[in-house]
């Protein structure tokens, strides 16, 4: 055999074991301690990477939940209940129960109850309407429409409707909270889900005094207190004439919903019932 | 050669239908509204409530912090109320309204016609005048005057430079005061040298206004330190930082005033105002405003007192409301579209521009085709396309290093790109967030 190849292939031997032996001494003197249940929960996550828990993806969150060793206040709400038992098991945690939550929109100020005064030609971004002006129906706490919540969305889940100009809920919704942070008048709300899936609340921002907000919107809320007044679970305030509902105190008994006189509170999932109160009720998300 | 700044520019159409119109003075209506908010900084107070009986040039509102103003009444009235109304910013916003009774002016104002060119104050008597008198930057920012004369420590003034050049189009106010009140305007400039103890002025006035530079130039001959320079028109030559670098040939540094080149910047609307001030006691309350558009009866310049509304303008100038399609307050580059005529003249309003539908309506929207326009056309040496596209997206640590915050919001990206994409809308979004960014990480 010719000495030549001999060599060649001795030399590059060495030179492979060589670097083979230089990279495992430098694999183990480096080598980054984990613990080994980061991988455990890591993978019991859905490994959508949607940054709905508030952190840098589903390994960033497992990292997060087994160093601080508890679940206060960790939610993944994609994978949802059952994904946060199944970690608390592997940790042998305590399993928390968290309520369900969704997206509500607080506003009301469709085409119809707020005819369109002026029209906007700018760029269609809610954050640059909103430091622009008012808003085309005049109102300058109500929704301007352009559809930034839909845009941050990544689970499809709210979409401007174009008859009425504003954003809907559907059920695919997370809680993620993506579509309140992009919100400039933060209008959308993170609310309980609710027993039956139902909720009930105010789909009103307006600060303005009632008057004020009536001659912009018809479904505005007016301050006027009927609702604190006839809730008997104290869970309705009135501040800077606008109302709000609490909704851990609310029973969905529903009977603010019936004294409003601007029909500006929203009861969802509820059967139609007959209504002693005139004009247009609020749009009704089936959702 | 004329001079002009180095770097980008525009030529949009100069449309002067109003050079020629000489100022008139307009009646205010019987109601106005003083809105509280007309400077940069903060509010004014209110310092007369509902029933009070008000004389011209009466203090209605004081500055109580650093950068705020004082707010006089234009006319003499009942105040009616203090309440929130509508004005430039197309949000309501609180503002004093005066049920007008007459023009009775409070005695200790001088009414008189004579041009008084003797200064007898002393610097720090003048910059205390000023505040007092309410005088806030004519050129559009109403920037408190009494706070650009006071140097920072540490720094000097060389040089002061009267804006006299107006590159806005349309624009025609401060023509119209140069060539009726030059003699007024250089003293107001000798009285602005003396408070900033610099011996050195320039008036720089744009080139399609020889009857201005040539009446100037003649009244400043008897004063030495006095110089009228005329410059190449090219938009935006009137930002401060570019006439700066047209008439000195020097670079404010990125994210600093122009005191650190030994300069300080002041409107010739201001200059006449810091005249009235200092010499005649007469606080600022009225201003000249420009009304024209193609479909404007009578393009005009008005002598309006502050809290008039709009439409009180468009009416006397002849306006055809069925063909306009945006009323802006300033001119087609840096004005804003108004929501309503009720809207009441500030200080910084400088004219008002009624466009019809064709002229009103944005092209559509096409992808960015990369062919450096905007670049080629800031003048302040950014990269438009950039910015706005990392403001769109978000990334505002993009938008910080690539100096989002030097933008001067001039419009020359926006006019220039072929593809009418909004660069300027998403630039100022973007330097919102980015100050709103620095401001939280100094807390």
């Amino acid at each position: 055999m010719n000495p030549s190849i001999l060599y060649a292939v001795i030399t590059l031997a060495v030179i492979g074991a060589g670097s083979g032996a230089i990279l495992y001494w430098v694999a183990s003197k480096f080598k980054v301690e984990e613990d080994p249940r980061i991988d455990t929960v890591a993978e019991a996550l859905p490994q959508a990477n949607c940054g709905g828990c508030g952190y840098a993806g589903c390994r960033n969150f497992a990292e997060a939940i087994v160093k601080t060793g508890s679940l206060d206040n960790l939610l993944c709400p994609v994978g949802g209940d059952e994904v946060m038992k199944r970690i608390a098991s592997i940790l042998g945690l305590e399993a928390p129960t968290m309520q369900p939550m969704i997206a509500v929109v607080r506003c009301n100020g469709s085409f119809q109850n707020s005819p369109s005064k002026f029209h906007y030609d700018g760029v269609k971004s809610c954050a640059f309407a909103h430091i622009t002006f008012t808003g085309e129906g005049g109102c300058p706490f109500g929704c301007l429409g352009q559809g930034d919540c839909e845009r941050a969305c990544s689970f499809d889940a709210i979409h401007i409707n174009p008859k009425t100009g504003l954003p809907e809920v559907n059920d695919k919704c997370t809680a993620c909270g993506a579509c309140v942070k992009a919100c400039p008048r933060n209008i959308i709300e993170m609310r309980p889900k609710g027993k039956k899936d139902r909720r009930i609340f105010i789909t009103c921002m307006n600060q303005e005094k009632g008057a004020i907000a009536r001659k912009n919107c018809e479904a505005a809320c007016i301050g006027c207190n009927k609702c604190v007044k006839e809730c008997r679970f104290d869970a309705i305030t009135v501040s800077n004439n606008l109302a709000y509902i609490d909704p851990h105190k609310c029973t969905l008994c529903r009977k603010c919903v019936e004294v409003c006189p601007t029909n500006c509170i929203l009861e969802v999932n509820f059967p139609p019932r007959k209504r002693t109160t005139q004009s247009d009720s609020p749009a009704e998300i089936t959702a | 050669m004329l001079k002009t700044f180095k770097k980008g520019g525009v030529h949009p159409h100069e449309n002067k239908f109003s050079a020629n119109s000489p100022i008139q003075p307009i009646d205010p209506p019987q109601k106005i509204f003083v809105p509280l908010s007309q400077s940069l900084g903060a509010p004014s107070k209110p310092v007369v409530k509902k029933g009070d009986e008000v004389k011209a040039g009466d203090i209605l509102a004081t500055g109580e912090s650093f950068i705020s103003s004082y707010l006089h009444s234009p006319v003499s009235g009942k105040i009616e109320n203090i309440d929130d109304f509508i004005d430039v910013s197309g949000y309501r916003k609180p503002a004093i309204f005066i049920e007008v009774t007459g023009s009775e002016w409070n005695a200790s104002v001088n009414l008189s016609d004579e041009l008084k060119e003797d200064i007898t104050l002393e610097g720090a008597s003048i910059i205390q005048k000023v505040k007092e008198m309410g005088v806030v930057g004519l050129g559009g920012a109403t920037f408190p005057t009494h706070v650009k004369l006071m140097i920072p420590q540490g720094k000097k003034a060389e040089l002061l430079i009267i804006n006299g050049v107006e590159c806005e189009p349309y624009l025609t106010s401060d023509h119209r005061l140069m060539l009726e009140k030059p003699r007024e305007i250089i003293t107001g400039t000798r009285i602005l040298m003396k408070a900033l103890g610099v011996t050195r002025a320039i008036i720089g006035i744009e080139n399609n206004k020889p009857d201005a530079i040539n009446l100037l130039s003649k009244h400043a001959s008897s004063y030495p330190g006095i110089e009228v320079c005329p410059l190449r028109v090219k938009y935006p030559q009137g930002g401060e930082k570019q006439l700066i670098q047209a008439l000195t040939g020097r670079e404010v540094p990125s994210g600093k005033l122009p005191i650190e080149v030994g300069c300080i910047v002041q409107n010739v609307g201001t200059a006449f105002a810091v005249y009235q001030a200092v010499q005649k006691n007469r606080p600022l309350v009225e201003r000249v405003v420009t009304v024209t558009g193609t479909n404007v009866l009578h393009p005009s310049n008005f002598l309006v007192k502050i809290g008039t509304p709009v439409s009180a303008l468009l009416e006397k100038a002849g306006w055809q409301p069925e063909k306009a399609g945006k009323v802006i307050a300033g001119g087609p580059m840096m004005g804003k579209a108004l929501l309503n005529a009720d809207v009441p003249i500030v200080k910084g309003t400088s004219g008002i521009l009624v466009l019809n539908g064709k002229e009103s309506l944005r092209p559509k929207v096409q992808p960015c085709i990369r062919c450096a326009q905007c670049v080629s056309a800031c003048p302040m040496g950014l990269e438009p396309y950039y910015l706005a596209r990392v403001s769109e997206v978000e990334k505002f640590d993009l938008a910080e290093n690539g100096a989002i915050l030097d933008c001067i919001e001039c419009g020359s990206c926006q006019y220039i790109c072929p593809s009418a994409r909004p660069l300027l809308d998403h630039i100022r979004l973007g330097k919102l967030k980015v100050n709103q960014i620095i401001r939280s990480r100094n807390q």
